[in-house]
C-alpha cells in the first residue's frame, strides 16, 4: 500500500513539474500579465500534461490487461499490433475519406485497433505460445505500417507525409483540452472497466479450466479486454499518435508490487505508465536540441533495449 | 438428499450424457483408460461448457459468484501449468477460503510458502495446487489425477488425508486416477468409464474382482498385480 501511495505522491509531482517547466517562460509571462499567464498554462501547457498523464495511464492498464489475458510478460499494445492498427484506422480516416474532425479520428482510430486485436485473435488463437503471439504481432504491425505507409501515399493532400509524421511518431505537443478530453476521458472510462476486470484476470493464473470453474465467462472476458483495451488506445492514438514500450514496461514494474498476480496490476500499472510517459514528456522537452523530439521515438528508444534484455533473460530463465 | 446431484450432464462427442449423485463423507475414485471421459465428467461437473443441471448442497452454483461458489466446488484440473510465478502462499490464497492456516501444516508446505511456484519440483508445485482447491473447504471436491507427479510417500499420505477430510468435513469428493490399487484401497466408491460412458459403479472391492476392468483396459490379474491380456487366439473362435 506504502509504494502505492509513493507512486500516487509522485505522479502529483511529476504532474505539477510538467506544468510549470520551463518554469522561466511561464514566470515571464506572469510578471507581464497575468491572464495571458494562466491562459498559457491553462491551454497549452494543461493539455500536453493532461495528454502523457491519460495516456500513459491506458497504455499501461491495457498492456496489464493485455498480458494477463494471453498470460504472457511480452504482450502489449503495441507489440501486439493494437496501436499500428489504430495509427491505420486514423490515418485512412483522415487522409482517405477526409474526415477530420476528432470523434471521426476517433472512431477510425478505435475501429483499425478492434481490426487489429481481432486479426491478431484470428492467427494467434486466444492461448497464443510467446513466439506465435510474438510473430503475428509483428506481421499486424508490418502491414499495419505499410498500409499507413499506402494510405497517405494515395492521399490526396501532397503534404501528408510531412502533416502526419510528428503525429504517427508520436506527439502531445499543441493539443487543445477538447483534444485532450476526447482521448483523457474514454482511456479514464476503459481504465475504470478493465479494473473491473481484474478478479477473473487474476483467476487466469490456474489457467481457463479453473477460472471457468469459478463462474468466470472466459469467452467474454476475452471480448471485454479486446473492445476495451482497442477504445481506449484507439482514442488516445487518434489524439497523439503511437507511442511504444510504455505499455509493455509498465505492468512488468507493477506485477512487482502485486505479487505477481496479473490483474490487480491494472491500477498500478496505470500509475506507473502515467508516471513513465510524464517524465519521457519531461525528457523531451528538456532535451538540448535544438526541435522537440517526437516523444514516441524517445520511449522505443528507451524501451527497445528493455524488450531485448527482456527476452534475453526470458531464455536465460527457460535455459536454466 | 445427496449432496452433488447431477442430471443428464453431457458434453458432445466426449461424455454421453450422464446422471451421477455423490454422498457426503465418501471419496469417489473415477477410473477408465486414456480417453475414456473421466476430464470430460469432471468438467461437466465444474460448470466447464456441459449442458445438464448440478445441485451440490440443493444450491445450482450458477447462480453464485466466484467467492461463494469456492466455498461449494473446487476443480483441481490435471495440468500443473501455473502461468505467473506467484509465491506459493499467495497461490494457495487464490482458493479463498480464509485464515485457515491447517492446510499448510497437513500437506507440509510450510518450508514451501514464500518460495515461488516457478522454481518448485512438479511434484511440489502438485501439492500448493491441491492445496489451493482444499483450501476453502468445499462441499464438492473434483480432482483430476492429484496423484500424479507425487512420490509414493506422498500419495499414500494424500490420499490417507483426503480420506480424513472427506469424512470429518462431509464433504464429498470425485477423483480421477490411474493407480487401480490406489483406487481400491482409499476409494469407498469406484466408477469405471469407457467412451464417454459410466459402464460401472459400485463398491471397489467388487469391482476389482469383476470383469469390469479386464474388459475396459485390456488387462488379466497376474498374482497381486496385472499384465497385458494376450489377444484372443483367432483358432479357438467358433
Amino acid at each position: 500500500m506504502t509504494a502505492r501511495l509513493l507512486l500516487i505522491i509522485a505522479l502529483a509531482g511529476l504532474f505539477l513539474l510538467s506544468l510549470l517547466t520551463p518554469w522561466d517562460a511561464v514566470a515571464a509571462l506572469f510578471a507581464q500579465d497575468r491572464a495571458l499567464g494562466l491562459a498559457v498554462l491553462v491551454e497549452l501547457r494543461l493539455p500536453r500534461s493532461l495528454l502523457a498523464l491519460t495516456y500513459g495511464a491506458m497504455l499501461g492498464a491495457a498492456g496489464a490487461a493485455i498480458q494477463a489475458l494471453f498470460a504472457n510478460p511480452l504482450a502489449s499494445p503495441d507489440l501486439t499490433g493494437t496501436t499500428s492498427g489504430a495509427a491505420l484506422g486514423a490515418v485512412v480516416t483522415a487522409y482517405l475519406f477526409g474526415f477530420t474532425a476528432p470523434i471521426a479520428l476517433s472512431l477510425g482510430s478505435v475501429a483499425g485497433a478492434l481490426g487489429a486485436l481481432l486479426l491478431l485473435i484470428g492467427l494467434a488463437g486466444p492461448k497464443a505460445e510467446t513466439a506465435t503471439l510474438l510473430l503475428s504481432g509483428l506481421a499486424i504491425s508490418a502491414l499495419a505500417g505499410a498500409l499507413t505507409t499506402l494510405a497517405l501515399a494515395l492521399a490526396p493532400s501532397p503534404f501528408a507525409f510531412y502533416d502526419a509524421y510528428d503525429w504517427l511518431m508520436g506527439s502531445l505537443v499543441d493539443r487543445s483540452l477538447a483534444q485532450a478530453a476526447f482521448a483523457g476521458l474514454p482511456a479514464i472510462v476503459t481504465i475504470a472497466l478493465l479494473w473491473r476486470l481484474r478478479q477473473a484476470l487474476d483467476s487466469l493464473t490456474l489457467g481457463e479450466e479453473v477460472a471457468q470453474s469459478l463462474g468466470h465467462d472466459i469467452a467474454r472476458l476475452r471480448l471485454w479486454v479486446v473492445c476495451l483495451t482497442a477504445l481506449g488506445v484507439g482514442a488516445c492514438v487518434a489524439i497523439c499518435g503511437a507511442i511504444g514500450f510504455i505499455g509493455l514496461v509498465a505492468p512488468i514494474f507493477a506485477r512487482r508490487l502485486t505479487g505477481g498476480h496479473p490483474g490487480r496490476a491494472i491500477a498500478p500499472a496505470a500509475l506507473i505508465g502515467a508516471l513513465l510517459l510524464l517524465a519521457a514528456d519531461l525528457a523531451v522537452r528538456l532535451a538540448p536540441l535544438g526541435r522537440t523530439l517526437p516523444i514516441g521515438v524517445l520511449t522505443a528508444l528507451l524501451g527497445a533495449p528493455f524488450f531485448l534484455w527482456l527476452v534475453a533473460h526470458m531464455r536465460w530463465r527457460l535455459a536454466r | 438428499m445427496s449432496l452433488l446431484v447431477a442430471e443428464h450432464l453431457a458434453l458432445p462427442g466426449r461424455l454421453h450424457e450422464t446422471d451421477l449423485r455423490l454422498e457426503g463423507g465418501t471419496l469417489t475414485c473415477l477410473i477408465g483408460p486414456n480417453g475414456s471421459g473421466k476430464t470430460s465428467l469432471l468438467h461437466a461437473l465444474a460448470g466447464i461448457g456441459a449442458s445438464g443441471r448440478v445441485m451440490i448442497d440443493g444450491v445450482d452454483p450458477h447462480t453464485l459468484g466466484p467467492g461463494q461458489r469456492q466455498r461449494l466446488l473446487s476443480f483441481l484440473p490435471a495440468s500443473r501449468d501455473v502461468k505467473w510465478p506467484l509465491a506459493a502462499r499467495d497461490l494457495i490464497a487464490l482458493g479463498g477460503g480464509g485464515p485457515s492456516e491447517e492446510v499448510y501444516d497437513d500437506l507440509e508446505l510450510a518450508a514451501l510458502a514464500d518460495r515461488r511456484v516457478d522454481r518448485l519440483s512438479t511434484g511440489e508445485r502438485s501439492r500448493v495446487l491441491i492445496a489451493r482447491a482444499l483450501v476453502s473447504r468445499p462441499r464438492l471436491l473434483l480432482l483430476d489425477e492429484p496423484v500424479a507427479n507425487l512420490d509414493p510417500l506422498w500419495q499414500l499420505k494424500l490420499m490417507d488425508y483426503l480420506r480424513a477430510q472427506v469424512r470429518s468435513q462431509g464433504q464429498a469428493a470425485l477423483v480421477a486416477m490411474h493407480d487401480l490399487e490406489l483406487a481400491r484401497l482409499y476409494a469407498d466408491r469406484l466408477i469405471i468409464m469407457q467412451a464417454g460412458r459410466i459402464v460401472a459403479d459400485g463398491e471397489p472391492d467388487a469391482l476389482m474382482k469383476g470383469a469390469d476392468i479386464p474388459a475396459v483396459f485390456g488387462i488379466e490379474r497376474a498374482g497381486s498385480g496385472w499384465r497385458i491380456r494376450p489377444p484372443a487366439d483367432p483358432r479357438s473362435l467358433p
